[in-house]
This record gives C-alpha cells, sequence and structure tokens, in this order.
C-alpha cells in the first residue's frame, strides 16, 4: 500500500475554522455571512473528495502536524473508511447551509453570526475525527465536537434548552474524560502506541480481562455512539434548531461516535482479537437490545424530533452490530450504513423541519392530513422512511442486506431475527405517519387543501437529499467500494 | 557578563525594589517605568541561563561573592531551577504589564509601596528557586512570605483578617521547615544542599533524618497550601486585592513544590525519599483527599475567586501526588504541571480580573452578559477553563496524561480515579460559569432587542491575556520538547 504525504488533509480539517469563522464573524450582513458559509461547506466537500481518487487507488494520505509526547502525534491519515465518513458528511455540509439559511430565516432566529461559526467548527471537528491517524488525535477532534456543539444544543436559551446541554455535556464530556482517557493511556503504557493498524495494537499485548475492560472503557466512553444507557442526552439534544437535529444528530455527531467505536474495535482491538475472545458477540448483544429497547420506545413518542431520535439511537446500534459480527460482509454493510442512513435520516428531520416552519407543528398528533398542505415533504418523508426501514428502492436497504448476510456467513441468525424484528418496528413508527397525513378522511383531516409549503430554501435541500436516497440505492458505487476497500485491509490475515 | 547572570536575576530586582521605593514618593508613575525594565531584565537573563543550562547540559554553580562553600552560598542553576525560573520570571513580566491599570486604581496613594513589595516577592521566589543552600532558602521564603502579607493586606475589610491568618500558619510554616534544616545541619555539618546530598545516605540508619525530612515536608505543606493545611489559602485569595491574587495564585504554592521536588530530589536524594524514609504511599493519599476535597468545596462556592482558589488546593493535590507515586511518569507529570498550572492559573485570574474592568463581578450571578459584553476576555476564559479542565491541546491535558500514566504505572488507582473526578467536577465548574455568562440574561427566542455594547478591558490587560491564553496551546504542542530537553534532565537517572 502506497502512503503519501499531502498537507490536504489538515487544510480540509482546517478551512472552515481557520478562514471562515473570522469572516462569519466580521461580517454584518446576513447574505454575506451564509454566502462565507456556503464557501466553506463547498471547499470543504472539494478538498475531501479531491482525495478520494487517490484512496480509491488503494493509497492513503497521512499528515503529521506536531509531536506532542515523546513517540505521540497529532497525525491524520486518510483511509478508506475515513474517506467514506468525510465524504458524507461534507456533503451533506452543503445541503445542510442551504437549508439553514432557510430555516433560520423563516423562524427568524437570533444569533445567527454565533450559530454559523460553531456550525463550521463542528465540522471541522467531524473531518478530524474522520481523518484521525491515532487515538490522541481522535480524542482531541472528539473532545472539540463536544464542546462546538454545545451553544449548538443551547441555542434557544430558555431554561429546557440550558437543561439539555448541560445534559448534553454531562454525558458526552463526562463518559469520554470518565473513561476513555484512562482507557487511551493504559492503551498507551500497554503497547507504547496509539496509531491505528488494520491488526489492532491490542494483540498479545494484554490479559484476557484487561482487554474486556477496556473495550467496555471504550464503548461507554464515546457516548455519543448511543449505546444504552448512555443514550438519552439524544432525545434531550432535540431542542436544538432542526438543521442542528439533521446534521449533527442524525449524521456527523452521532456517527462520530459510531465511527470512533468502529476504529477503536477495527483499529486498536483488531478483528483476531475480538474473534478470540469472543468479543464480538458481546459487543453484538450489547448493540441488539439498544436496537430492539429503542425502537420500541420510539413507538410510544409523539414528538416527532424525538421519536426520529430514538430511531436514530437503535439505527447507530446497527453500525456497531454491523462491525461486531466480524465477518467482512457485515462490517461492510455496518460501515455503509453510515452513509445511507446518514442520506435517509437527514431527510427525515429536514421535513420535520420543514413543517415546523411551515405550520408551527412538533407533534406527530397534530400531523393528521398534513400532506394535502405539504405534498413534496411528506413524499420525501416518505422515501427517508423507506430508507431507514430497510426498503426498496432506497439505500437502506443495501447495508442491511450486508449485515443479514453477515450474521447468516457467520451462523448467527439470532442477530438476523434482530434486524427483522427492528425492521417491522420501524415500519411500524414511521409508516403511520405517513398514512395519516395523506389517507383521512375529511373529518380527521386538521388542515387545509391549499398546498402551502415551506419556504424553497427549505424544500430544496429535503428533496435533494430524499432523491439522494434513492440514487444511492441504484448507485451505491463510492460508499460501497470505500467500504469494501476497508474492510479488505481489516481481513486480510485474520 | 554572563557568568554573573545567576547573581543578576536576584540584585536587579533587588536594587530597582529600592529604586522604586524611593523615586515613587517623587513620582507615582515612575514605579512602572522602573519595574518592568527590571522584570524584562531578569527574563531575558532567565532565558539566556535557562538555554545555557540546556545546550550545556550541565547544572550552573555561582558562588555568591566568590565565597566557596560551606561558608559562603552556591547559586545552582540546573535543569529544574532553569525551568522554573523562566516560569516565574515570565508569569511576572506577563502580569506586570497587564495589572498596570488595575494597580493604579487599587492603590491610588499607595502605588510606589506596592510595587516596591511586588518586585521583592518576586525576588525571594526567584531566589528561592535559585538557591543551593538551605538556610539561604530559608530567608528567601521570609522576605517572600512578608511581602505577600503586606501586599494581602493592603485592601481593606475582610483582608486584614485573611492577612493575620496567613501571617499565623505562614510562619509555623516557616519555621517547621526552618527547624527541618537545623536537624539537618545537625547531623550533616552542612547547610549546602549538593553537600548535605553526599552526606545523607551514608546517615541511613540516623533517626534525625527521618524526623527532620517529616518536618520540612509538613511545613512545606502548610507553605504550599495542601488540604488539610490549606486554612490560610481560600480568604488571602479571595480578599487580597486582584492585582495580588492574580501574582500569588499562580506563583506561590508553584514555588513552594518546587520546593518540595528539591527537597526530595536533590537534598534528601531519590534513595532516602522513596526507598528508605518511604512517605510516598500515604503523602499521595493526602493528594488525593486534596484533590477530591479541593473540587468539592470549589462547587460549593458562590465567589468566583473562592472557588478558583479551592481549584489552586485540589492542582496543589496533583502535584504533590505525581512527586510521590515515586517513578519517572508522575515526578514529570508534577513538575510540567507546575509550569501548566502557573500559567494556566494566571490566564484564568487574569481573565476574571478582565471582567472585572467596569462593573464589579465577584460572585458567579455577577457574570449574567458578560460574554456579550466582552467577547475576547470571553474566549480567553474558556481557553483557560478547557486547559484546567484537560482537554487536548491545551497544555492542562498533557500534565494530566502524565500524572494519570504514574497513577497507573504506580498501581495508585485511587489517584487516578481523584484526578478524573477532579476533571469532571472542573468541568462542571466551568461550564456553570460559562451557562450564566453566555445565556443569561434570558431574552425571548427571537429577541435582537438586547443589543449589548461592547466594552472590552484596555489593551494593556486584553494583549497579555491573549498572549498567556496563546502560551496554554503553544505549551500544550511542545510537551514533547519541554519534556524530552529539559524535565527528563532535571529528574535523578535513579527513578525510574
Amino acid at each position: 500500500m502506497e502512503m503519501i504525504e499531502s498537507i490536504k488533509p489538515l487544510l480540509a480539517v482546517l478551512i472552515s475554522v481557520v478562514v471562515v469563522v473570522p469572516l462569519i464573524i466580521i461580517s454584518r450582513r446576513p447574505n454575506t455571512r451564509e454566502a462565507w458559509t456556503f464557501v466553506a461547506a463547498v471547499g470543504k466537500f472539494i478538498l475531501v473528495a479531491s482525495m478520494l481518487p487517490v484512496i480509491l487507488d488503494g493509497s492513503e494520505i497521512t499528515c503529521t502536524v506536531a509531536s506532542v509526547l515523546p513517540g505521540l502525534d497529532i497525525a491524520f491519515r486518510v483511509d478508506a473508511f475515513g474517506m467514506l465518513f468525510a465524504l458524507v458528511s461534507s456533503s451533506l455540509w452543503i445541503v445542510t447551509s442551504v437549508y439553514s439559511i432557510g430555516y433560520m430565516r423563516g423562524l427568524d432566529e437570533h444569533s445567527q453570526a454565533r450559530y454559523f461559526s460553531f456550525f463550521a467548527l463542528s465540522l471541522s471537528a467531524t473531518i478530524g475525527v474522520a481523518f484521525s491517524a491515532n487515538l490522541l488525535t481522535l480524542y482531541l477532534f472528539y473532545e472539540m465536537l463536544s464542546f462546538a456543539t454545545y451553544p449548538l444544543v443551547t441555542h434557544h436559551q430558555d431554561i429546557e434548552a440550558r437543561r439539555s446541554g448541560r445534559k448534553y455535556l454531562l454525558y458526552i464530556v463526562g463518559s469520554s474524560i470518565a473513561l476513555v482517557l484512562p482507557a487511551m493511556i493504559i492503551t498507551w503504557q500497554l503497547t507504547g502506541t496509539l496509531t491505528f493498524s488494520p491488526a489492532g495494537i491490542l494483540g498479545g499485548q494484554a490479559s484476557p480481562a484487561v482487554v474486556t475492560m477496556l473495550l467496555f472503557f471504550f464503548l461507554y466512553g464515546f457516548a455519543k455512539a448511543g449505546l444504552m444507557p448512555f443514550h438519552s442526552w439524544l432525545p434531550a439534544a432535540m431542542v436544538a434548531p432542526t438543521p442542528v437535529s439533521a446534521l449533527l444528530h442524525a449524521v456527523a455527531v452521532v456517527k462520530v461516535g459510531v465511527f470512533c467505536i468502529l476504529r477503536v474495535l477495527t483499529g486498536v482491538f483488531g478483528i483476531k482479537l475480538l474473534a478470540d475472545l469472543n468479543l464480538g458477540t458481546v459487543v453484538a448483544v450489547l448493540a441488539s437490545i439498544t436496537i430492539i429497547t429503542s425502537s420500541l420506545i420510539a413507538m410510544s413518542q409523539d414528538g416527532l424530533k424525538r421519536r426520529l431520535a430514538f430511531s436514530t439511537i437503535s439505527q447507530l446500534s446497527y453500525i456497531i452490530l454491523g462491525a461486531a459480527i466480524l465477518s467482512p460482509k457485515s462490517m461492510t454493510g455496518g460501515m455503509v450504513h453510515i452513509a445511507m442512513h446518514a442520506f435517509g435520516k437527514i431527510t427525515l428531520f429536514f421535513c420535520a423541519g420543514a413543517i415546523f416552519v411551515a405550520t408551527g407543528k412538533k407533534y406527530i398528533s397534530e400531523m393528521a392530513g398534513i400532506g394535502k398542505q405539504m405534498p413534496i415533504t411528506m413524499t420525501a418523508f416518505f422515501i427517508g422512511a423507506l430508507s431507514v426501514i430497510g426498503l426498496p428502492p432506497c439505500g437502506g436497504i443495501i447495508s442491511k442486506w450486508n449485515i443479514a448476510v453477515g450474521t447468516l456467513e457467520t451462523h448467527q441468525a439470532g442477530f438476523l431475527v434482530v434486524l427483522l424484528v427492528s425492521s417491522i418496528l420501524n415500519a411500524a413508527y414511521f409508516l403511520p405517519i405517513v398514512y395519516k397525513a395523506f389517507f383521512c378522511g375529511p373529518e380527521e383531516t386538521l388542515f387545509p387543501d391549499k398546498i402551502k409549503e415551506a419556504p424553497l430554501w427549505c424544500v430544496v435541500p429535503l428533496v435533494v437529499t430524499a432523491v439522494l436516497s434513492i440514487l444511492m440505492f441504484i448507485f451505491p458505487q463510492p460508499f460501497l467500494t470505500l467500504a469494501k476497500l476497508s474492510v479488505g485491509t481489516l481481513f486480510i490475515n485474520p | 557578563m554572563t557568568q554573573h547572570l545567576p547573581a543578576i536575576i536576584i540584585v536587579v530586582p533587588l536594587l530597582s525594589a529600592l529604586l522604586v521605593a524611593v523615586f515613587g514618593w517623587i513620582k507615582k508613575t515612575i514605579c512602572f517605568v522602573i519595574a518592568l525594565p527590571a522584570m524584562g531584565i531578569v527574563f531575558l537573563s532567565s532565558i539566556v541561563l535557562f538555554y545555557k543550562v540546556i545546550t550545556e547540559n550541565q547544572p550552573i554553580i555561582y558562588f555568591l561573592g566568590g565565597w566557596s562553600p560551606p561558608v559562603g552560598i552556591a547559586y545552582n542553576i540546573d535543569h529544574l531551577s532553569s525551568l522554573v525560573l523562566v516560569l516565574i520570571s515570565g508569569v511576572t513580566l506577563a502580569h506586570l504589564i497587564a495589572t498596570r491599570q488595575t494597580v493604579i486604581e487599587e492603590f491610588t496613594n499607595k502605588v510606589s509601596a506596592f510595587y516596591t513589595l511586588y518586585i521583592l516577592f518576586v525576588t525571594g521566589l526567584m531566589g528561592i528557586v535559585a538557591t543551593g543552600d538551605a538556610f539561604n532558602l530559608y530567608v528567601l521564603l521570609e522576605i517572600a512570605s512578608i511581602t505577600g502579607y503586606a501586599m494581602i493586606g493592603m485592601n481593606s475589610g475582610r483582608a486584614y483578617l485573611a492577612c493575620f491568618n496567613y501571617i499565623i500558619i505562614g510562619t509555623i510554616g516557616a519555621c517547621l521547615y526552618l527547624l527541618g534544616v537545623g536537624y539537618i545541619y545537625l547531623v550533616t555539618g552542612s547547610l549546602n544542599m549538593l553537600d548535605i546530598a553526599s552526606i545523607l545516605p551514608g546517615l541511613v540508619d540516623s533517626k534525625v533524618v527521618p524526623a527532620a525530612f517529616i518536618i520540612c515536608m509538613v511545613g512545606l505543606m502548610v507553605k504550599m497550601g495542601l488540604f488539610p493545611l490549606h486554612g490560610w489559602l481560600p480568604n488571602a485569595y479571595t480578599y487580597a486585592p486582584s492585582s495580588v491574587s492574580t501574582l500569588m495564585a499562580p506563583l506561590t504554592t508553584k514555588v513552594m513544590i518546587y520546593v518540595m521536588v528539591r527537597v526530595a530530589l536533590y537534598v534528601f536524594t531519590p534513595v532516602l525519599s522513596f526507598s528508605v524514609i518511604k512517605p510516598g504511599n500515604g503523602f499521595t493519599w493526602i493528594a488525593v483527599a486534596a484533590i477530591i476535597m479541593g473540587s468539592l468545596m470549589a462547587l460549593s462556592q458562590q465567589n468566583i475567586k473562592k472557588m478558583l482558589s479551592y481549584i489552586v488546593i485540589a492542582e496543589v493535590g496533583y502535584m504533590v501526588g505525581g512527586l510521590w507515586l515515586g517513578n519517572r511518569m508522575g515526578i514529570t507529570g508534577a513538575i510540567l504541571h507546575i509550569v501548566n498550572d502557573a500559567v494556566m492559573t494566571l490566564c484564568i485570574f487574569l481573565a476574571v480580573v478582565s471582567f472585572s474592568s467596569y462593573k464589579k463581578r465577584d460572585k458567579l450571578s455577577d457574570f449574567q452578559g458578560a460574554f456579550k459584553e466582552m467577547p475576547v476576555t470571553a474566549a480567553v476564559f474558556c481557553v483557560a477553563a478547557i486547559s484546567i479542565i484537560g482537554v487536548p491541546p491545551t497544555c492542562g491535558f498533557f500534565s494530566k496524561w502524565y500524572l494519570i500514566s504514574g497513577g497507573l504505572a504506580a498501581g495508585h488507582y485511587a489517584f487516578v480515579a481523584a484526578l478524573l473526578f477532579s476533571s469532571l467536577i472542573n468541568m462542571v465548574l466551568f461550564f456553570r460559569i460559562i451557562e450564566i455568562a453566555y445565556f443569561e440574561p434570558f431574552s425571548d427566542h427571537h429577541g435582537k432587542k438586547h443589543h449589548v455594547k461592547i466594552a472590552e478591558a484596555s489593551p494593556g490587560l486584553l494583549i497579555p491575556l491573549i498572549i498567556v491564553a496563546c502560551m496554554l496551546i503553544i505549551l500544550g504542542l511542545y510537551t514533547d520538547e519541554l519534556v524530552t530537553h529539559v524535565i527528563s534532565h532535571a529528574i535523578p537517572a535513579e527513578i525510574v
């Protein structure tokens, strides 16, 4: 495998912070401010995408920034998995920037300079996590993301927002300091390195008891992944403006959590070690419990965003489950699910936000007949829901199919049952919303027949992501290829 | 000229203190004009000394007045002391520039008296670090302490009581140290540290040596405010004039920890400290108590300075614990934390002073709207807070990294747990303030009505503040260099 030294990963990380935040702060007019956000988003995407051909060739890009401890650097390494994640988040940031403009203006929100600045900072941290070459760099950007998203969660500044902000920090930063930090230092002491390696670094360096303890520290320490019982910050964080929930709490933040877990499972523990100690099964069981439980909780939620949040918690655990089954197929499925779920779920959140902007409604019980007033939005919602449930013609089926095949290949059919039950539950909590929106009698409907959609700035992005969700079913190549490439290096010598 | 640098760092401030006292009577503004170049010279000389020690990789030993020990006093500038000298003079220089305006406001008529004490205080601290003589250290300790008491007492109201408290407790601490030195003199017949260090290992069976050791250490613990001997500290720092507490909080406790490191490693030698007398386990447990109690008491404070004082007490626990783990990682962490904590504490205290530029802000609830009015100070405050919590890439993370590594290597899991606990409490403490300062007073959802005017502190305060905040990150990124080239040489080779 060829290693290419390049400063591009650093630029991709820094572009939104160093260039754009100052510009946003000094911009007095909203138009210029939004223009700069847009420039940052496009610039970031171009930088990330420009590295794609190299990665698809099977090479990796590295960049060492500073040596901070003896033998430990702040360094970037772009591999296929990191590329996959960076591609998803940076492309969706462009769409979200457009949507943010419509949403924030539609509601005449306050403190927009702060909002756009911290949004840019969050994306920097996300790309930083995706490109981290070692655990220390990963931790650095993980924490940066936690602090950068705090002002976004508490954006409304009222009592509820601040209470949620406290909960958010306590869960996310608290768990990372209390669990990940010591686990990282223990790993360093045991192995003398923190650089991710496809074969893992802990193999043969520690007793099974220590390995198991470290596994639990990492699993629950990265609380952004929302593994139960460390999940309740996510529904609380739904007080944030909808673009934040859409990009950060369906894509960037939560996926950073799963990404970290996957990175640690593969790069620190290594497939072989997990398989030898049967720890894969342990993780898979924990993930399965989360999948089923949160799907059940989602059914009882009336707040649309809260229902989406619980659905996200369960979908995140799909990704962990896919990795924990330890078969190449399901690992591929898990990685691709990062992309597939992102496009589907962001569509759903965009729809929830569009409904709020157009009608002010937040609760599902108030949405009977809304399809007559907002047909485009609700059609997009239907497509997003299909993708998350995992039905054709949407992208979600591809990842779930791969995970399912993996369970059969490794003779762990129990987890296949989990997948099927959960899909049924997903359908049970999404489809009634769509059904009620379109097919309810005139006596039930709460909305007039007149079509009144949200502003164009809101509608276009959600149509785009809905179309992308369908396209991903037909052309899953970039993500599927990247995932296969990454899995190929991991399973090379089992 | 350069061979006299060890004397210059003491003599120049000493003389300038005299000049300030004389010329200050004539014109108030001249005090700062004299103090600034004096501190500048001290800072530059320290850097040259630091550079020389690093490049030549051996200590500089300077005989004061040409008298050689055991009669005369020797100054011993090695890796450890040159590092702390740069730290003290750098912190002082930044502090001197930053508080120029505050000093004039706080001490209208007593500016010259204040600057005289201020410079003498710093002279004392520099001397404590530079000296290689155990008794001379006591003398300089008293200089630093007495000027410190006087500066605290220059505020009115509760400062008198706080100052009196500090005098009583501080004097007891210094006396204990002196008593310990007396015991050592009794058995070794020498006051020179290198001398003592060569004689003491031969006196392993003596019962006087452990007694001297314990008395010395308890004295130092009083002076550094290690829980439960911290009683003087919170009130002294809270009620002192803000231009005094901002200097004493970063420096006093850290210098005392330096002395503890010096005495443990270079007077009693690692053999006695870690193998024969072995107080390590007990001292680390005291440190654990200090960290936990300091954090908990900080949590219950409503006054910002008092809260920060209790954080200082917890941080003292970090360093003492790290030292007495007795392994290389832990001691590296302790020494690194001396540097990092001094800069962090300076940064956070100065930020609080800056917040109070126009409006007195003592209580946490006074911070409403502070971030809107002072965005730059707010940013600095957040950087300092993140460093104290211990998040990379700020320096606070890296010293914590070493301390935790040391704790794990020594198998002292309670110490590790206490460090993590304290990080979590710090997070709660600072985000409580950030929440008040950022999100209060309440506005309605879409209110653009609250157009607060930006009213930042003067550039004289703001620029040093920004530099100090940048230092927090620079120190963090250069941890590798600092550890490999300086701190690893400052720890005796026999410690693994």
